[in-house]
């Protein structure tokens, strides 16, 4: 299996690379990195779902405002992610829109956290989109 | 960044301090993912983010000597609660009273070694004596202040033109830049208040351990990683600056209005935490900081290694074992935080502390070292 997602070195904060053969599926396992830096995704039930739609102007204002959410939902609603089951990027207007479906739990004490996320930035970010082989780089803050 | 005084001897601590470390590991949550215990409504908290550690005052939080001591006397007043959003009230709402992850920390230190006599007995630290260290901030609320108007700016203002998009920014008398500036302000309070009621748990926490919590006067309470609005002299001249200190602490000399009075004959307190297993050192701020930094100190011995990497080299159980038989008792929410904050991740502090000194925008009162530490 080809990996989803690795962690890079980053002096302060937590960097990552999460790979796709679509923008769509990099942005998913992106998704996936982000849980892994806050709980062990492997423990986490799916047992609600979230649906997620955000609007960007250009691709890495998307991503920062997608892997935002789910900070948002963690420290708001206490909701934390399994995975996302479905995402869809569409352009609108000059602009992108981005519809996604997760699936996660509602922490509670048998959910270890390992990290807290505290933003997503645009620090060191890159999104390189090939036909059939693409990759996000995300630097977040913790 | 909050520094205690207490009268307790380290033999005294020592005796209890898993008892203490797990009280306060109780009192004081680290509230990822589930928040803290104070239930707030919205009313509460935008009065909150109005007024600061007066809110926790007014709620039995600590003591007016607490206030006095504090930046600001812990209210910005350019704060306005209305330049905050719904998704920043939503983040801060269940985290009221709660420490946080990462770098974020409560210790309890030995006054290890004096090196200005004079103005360590006026900031109250005595060799031998336990002071108690709190370093957190405005947890998700401020964050998400910080993503919203990264966000507005970048549609006003464009970013095409700079190094990194991290880098967007408005001027500061316009009308976006002037929110910025209240919604950031109201962010300090959050801090302010949420350090006035974990400082008032760390009373509680002692008093019932220990039989009593006389003595533990607060120090001082100054934030870091903010921007502030200052006169500053600029080639002779007197200017009205905005200084922003990230990576940086505010560092007034002898005299400063601004300082409490109590200590302003010397110069502000200037806290510089080093890691979980070396030392934190109280300085005080120089007349020569004012000319050459801008009243600014380093605010910490800033990190060496990645997260990452200190992952892969350390173990979180490893460590904490280590610190022990060093004197040092972690107390922390996961094992995995112990590793990422593991000694060798940081800086050397003695070496910061060494460049402050030698630039002259600071000067040693005194060293702190751990003897309990509770993580998030």
């Amino acid at each position: 299996m080809e990996k989803k997602y690795e962690f890079l070195d980053h002096t302060a904060d937590a960097k990552f690379r999460a790979y796709g053969k679509s923008l769509e599926e990099a942005f998913v396992n992106a998704a996936a990195a982000l849980t892994g830096i806050m709980f062990d995704a492997e423990k986490v039930e799916a047992k609600t779902n979230k649906s997620i739609q955000v609007e960007a102007g250009d691709l890495k204002s998307l991503l920062v405002a997608f892997l935002g959410e789910f900070v948002y939902l963690l420290d708001a609603e206490g909701f934390i992610l399994k995975k996302v089951v479905s995402l869809t990027i569409n352009k609108k207007g000059s602009g992108y829109r981005l519809a996604a479906v997760a699936k996660g739990d509602r922490y509670s004490d048998k959910n270890e956290v390992l990290g807290d996320v505290k933003a997503v930035t645009y620090a060191e970010m890159e999104i390189k989109e090939e036909k059939g082989k693409c990759w996000v780089q995300v630097v977040v803050d913790i | 960044m909050r520094l205690v005084r207490t009268d307790f001897t380290v033999d005294q601590v020592i005796e209890k301090r898993t008892q203490l470390l797990n009280e306060l590991f109780e009192e004081v949550p680290s509230g990822v993912g589930k928040g803290g215990i104070t239930k707030l409504s919205k009313e509460e908290l935008l009065e909150l983010l109005e007024k600061g550690s007066e809110w926790s005052l007014e709620r039995g939080y600590g003591t007016k000597e607490d206030l006095e001591t504090t930046e600001e006397m812990g209210r910005m007043k350019s704060a306005d609660p209305k330049m905050v959003s719904e998704k920043a009230l939503a983040r801060g709402k269940p985290q009221l009273g709660t420490l946080g992850a990462g770098n974020h920390f409560l210790e309890i230190q030995k006054v290890d070694e004096i090196y200005d006599e004079a103005a360590a007995e006026i900031f109250g630290l005595e060799k031998g004596k336990v002071s108690v260290m709190i370093h957190c901030g405005s947890r998700g609320l401020g964050h998400q202040v910080a993503s919203d108007y990264i966000e507005q700016m970048e549609k006003k203002y464009g970013f095409s033109h700079l190094p990194d998009r991290e880098l967007v920014n408005a001027p500061l008398n316009s009308e976006l830049g002037q929110r910025y500036f209240k919604a950031m302000c109201a962010g300090m309070n959050y801090a302010f208040a949420n350090r006035q009621m974990i400082v008032h748990w760390v009373r509680a926490s002692f008093r019932k351990v220990m039989g009593t919590d006389e003595g533990m006067r607060q120090v001082y309470d100054v934030c870091h990683n903010i921007a502030k609005i200052e006169k500053h002299n600029v080639d002779g001249e007197l200017k009205t600056l905005c200084v922003h200190r990230k990576g940086a602490t505010r560092a007034f000399g002898p005299g400063h209005e601004e300082t409490p009075e109590r200590y302003r004959k010397i110069g502000q307190p200037v806290l510089i935490p080093g890691s979980m297993g070396t030392a934190s050192y109280v300085l005080v701020g120089t007349k020569k900081a004012g000319e050459i930094s801008f009243s600014s100190s380093a605010h910490g011995a800033g990190r060496e290694l990645s997260r990452t990497a200190a992952i892969r080299q350390f173990r979180g159980e490893t460590v904490a074992k280590e610190l022990l038989s060093q004197g040092i008792e972690v107390k922390a929410a996961s094992w995995k935080g112990i590793a990422e904050e593991a000694v060798p991740s940081y800086k050397d502090i003695d070496e910061v502390i060494k460049a402050t000194v030698n630039s002259g925008i600071g000067k040693v009162v005194a060293k702190l070292k751990p003897l309990g530490v509770v993580k998030g």
